[in-house]
């Protein structure tokens, strides 16, 4: 079967779209195979995104339930990382944060990806008027570092989770247009293009079908590397307290309660932390590897 | 030189019109806050009569255009409001704790480029080899820690176990008062005060900080020349003068590294704003008296005039070290016409 499916996806000659598609999503990854890290941080991703998934399962204690008796307990055979101020347990703590960090990296690119790449398109594609327009509103967003925007943007909202998602979507879609735009100017003149426009398409047409999947790959390598960005965002807002709120067990939050009794049990910071740093490592690694292989020129 | 005047004249008018984005962008911030401000001013029991009076002395009541001509007269003559946590003007403020965040990053930025660069060039001259992929690891984690972690942990290692580093805050209590404002820079306060012990004093305080957000930019400076050198290695000229028989330090240095240099302007001007970033939280962990401390300490108590402010500012920094950035690069390099 696996190896039917390789000679066919490799097939030289492919007989239809879709054979030809498969193939060379099947070449992407045999290149990403051979790379080291990236196959490292893939596999990490993959542990988190099952963690955050399958939490309540892996659990061994109600992550919100306290016990002020066994209060920043050592890690030990009943609470695998000890305890935190309330005695609850870390570890399950930590697999549930997974879910709050996961869901918020995830609600970001589902808000920023299309939004910067029809932006970009758009500006791209009919140029002139249009295009400084669009460029300039992009350049306003780009003139803030990240996080103090999104810090901006969410003391003027109300901390919280969806503040902050808010507040990250809109200082991060500005690259993603600059990037689309960047790849629409490229093609815009092609030959297939304008055999398109020739045909009649209209200009809506073939941005939406014809220019916005090309950027789909230089798209993708962008979002995996942002990952990292938008979670440390996400945690440095949660732990300067404008993120998700101290109930939620959101690994910035959690830092940002345990950094009061880091000298004395440094596990309680330590353990989210480190949980951050493996996730955002990760992504990073992936992002440095499939830019190697989808873009080998960019390197 | 025409030309090069009409491109300038372009970037400029495009600064002015991102500068112009900043406000209106600002002005929104400060006027969707959760709490009415009138309110957080006279308190919540305060009569309707005396509500009213603020609201009209706070120019609230006019309409939201006007607000915002009122905001620009205001930013105009350097007016940000007041604070209500410090009670002073939020520009004396800024101008207070600026020169703290501007000894922290522009130190933290040298440190950086002075190993950043190196490690990238090496790794360009080593590219695919081990040593490229250990100098790709450093950096790749060093851009995936927070920086409040990497602060934390810092001051749990170097301050709690090994008591190698002086704690949080900007100098020990024993100098409190006793060195002159100058220039608000201590390493330079503490030099003119010639006060040996406050300076290595300052200097102390100001290794951690500095080591975390060099390591921090370190990892773009570094990515970025190694791009730049790989590109400039594959130039005709370099193989050439490897040809003619000079050495590869002198190829390196003396011929490619030169051509990178300009490019390299560019990535300092960003790295630069990136600091300012990594200085909000930083001054958090570390009690550094500096604006990144106080915009998020005005933040927690929903201060939005000193928010607002300090948004702005460093907005407008960020703006200016592009622009900067942007006339260095064309008056340094002459391949751009």
């Amino acid at each position: 079967m696996n190896a039917t499916f390789r000679n066919w996806a490799l097939d030289e000659n492919p007989s239809s779209r879709r054979q030809a598609a498969w193939g060379n999503w099947y070449r992407i990854w045999l290149n990403l195979r051979g790379n080291a890290l990236g196959m490292i941080g893939l596999t990490i991703i993959a542990i988190f995104i099952g963690i955050a998934i399958f939490a309540p399962l892996l659990a061994t204690h109600d992550p919100a339930m306290q016990d002020l008796g066994n209060r920043l307990a050592a890690p030990s055979a009943l609470h695998w990382f000890g305890t935190d101020e309330l005695g609850r347990d870390i570890y399950s703590r930590l697999l549930y944060g997974g879910r709050v960090t996961l869901g918020m990296v995830i609600a970001v690119v589902v808000l920023v990806a299309p939004i910067g790449l029809a932006i970009g398109c758009i500006a791209g594609y009919f140029g002139g008027i249009v295009d400084t327009i669009l460029m300039r509103i992009t350049d306003i967003f780009l003139a803030f570092p990240r996080l103090v925007l999104a810090l901006a943007f969410v003391a003027a909202l109300k901390p919280g989770v969806e503040s902050a998602i808010l507040a990250i979507a809109l200082t991060a879609w500005p690259p993603y247009a600059r990037m689309a735009r960047a790849e629409t100017l490229t093609v815009r003149g092609s030959d297939f293009i304008a055999a398109y426009r020739l045909t009649g398409g209209s200009s809506w047409r073939i941005i939406f079908r014809h220019i916005m999947p090309l950027c789909v790959p230089t798209l993708i390598v962008r979002v995996t590397l942002d990952m990292s960005s938008i979670i440390i965002t996400a945690a440095s807002l949660g732990f300067l307290g404008m993120g998700a709120q101290p109930p939620s067990p959101e690994w910035g939050a959690m830092i940002a309660t345990a950094k009061r009794f880091i000298f004395e049990q440094w596990w309680v910071a330590a353990i989210p932390g480190i949980a951050i740093f493996c996730v955002s490592l990760a992504f990073n690694f992936l992002g440095d590897a499939l830019r190697d292989v989808l873009d080998p020129k960019g390197n | 030189m025409n030309r090069r005047f009409k491109s300038l004249a372009a970037t400029l008018s495009s600064v002015l019109l991102t500068l112009f984005g900043l406000t209106v962008l600002t002005f929104l911030i400060g006027r969707v806050m959760p709490v009415d401000p009138v309110i957080a001013a006279v308190g919540d029991n305060a009569p309707e009569d005396v509500i009213l009076r603020v609201r009209a002395e706070m120019g609230l009541d006019q309409p939201i255009p006007v607000q915002f001509l009122h905001y620009l007269y205001q930013l105009a003559h350097g007016d940000f409001g007041m604070s209500v946590l410090t009670k002073n003007p939020v520009a004396t403020d800024i101008v207070r704790f600026f020169p703290a965040t501007f000894e922290l990053a522009t130190a933290a930025l040298l440190l950086a480029a002075l190993i950043g660069i190196p490690l990238g060039v090496w790794a360009a001259v080593r590219q695919g080899t081990f040593t490229d992929q250990a100098i790709r690891v450093v950096c790749l984690a060093g851009h995936s820690v927070p920086v409040f972690m990497l602060s934390l942990i810092s001051l749990l290692i170097f301050y709690s176990w090994l008591d190698l580093a002086p704690g949080p805050g900007r100098q020990d209590i024993i100098f409190d008062g006793m060195i002159d404002t100058v220039t608000g820079i201590l390493t330079i306060d503490t030099l003119i005060a010639g006060d040996f012990d406050a300076f290595k004093d300052a200097l102390a305080h100001m290794a951690q900080p500095v080591i975390i957000l060099a390591y921090f930019s370190m990892a773009y400076i570094a990515r970025m020349t190694r791009a730049f050198m790989i590109d400039a290695l594959k130039g005709e000229y370099v193989i050439t003068a490897r040809a003619k028989g000079l050495s590869l330090t002198k190829v390196i240095w003396g011929h490619a590294f030169p051509t990178v240099a300009v490019q390299l302007v560019t990535v300092m001007a960003l790295t630069y704003a990136g600091l300012l970033e990594g200085a909000v939280v930083t001054e958090t962990v570390f009690s550094w008296p500096g604006i990144g401390q106080y915009l998020t300490v005005s933040l927690m108590n929903a201060d939005m005039n000193p928010v607002v402010g300090t948004t702005l500012l460093i907005g407008l920094i960020y703006v200016g070290l592009n622009l900067i950035a942007d006339i260095l690069y064309r008056v340094l390099d002459p391949r751009v016409q």
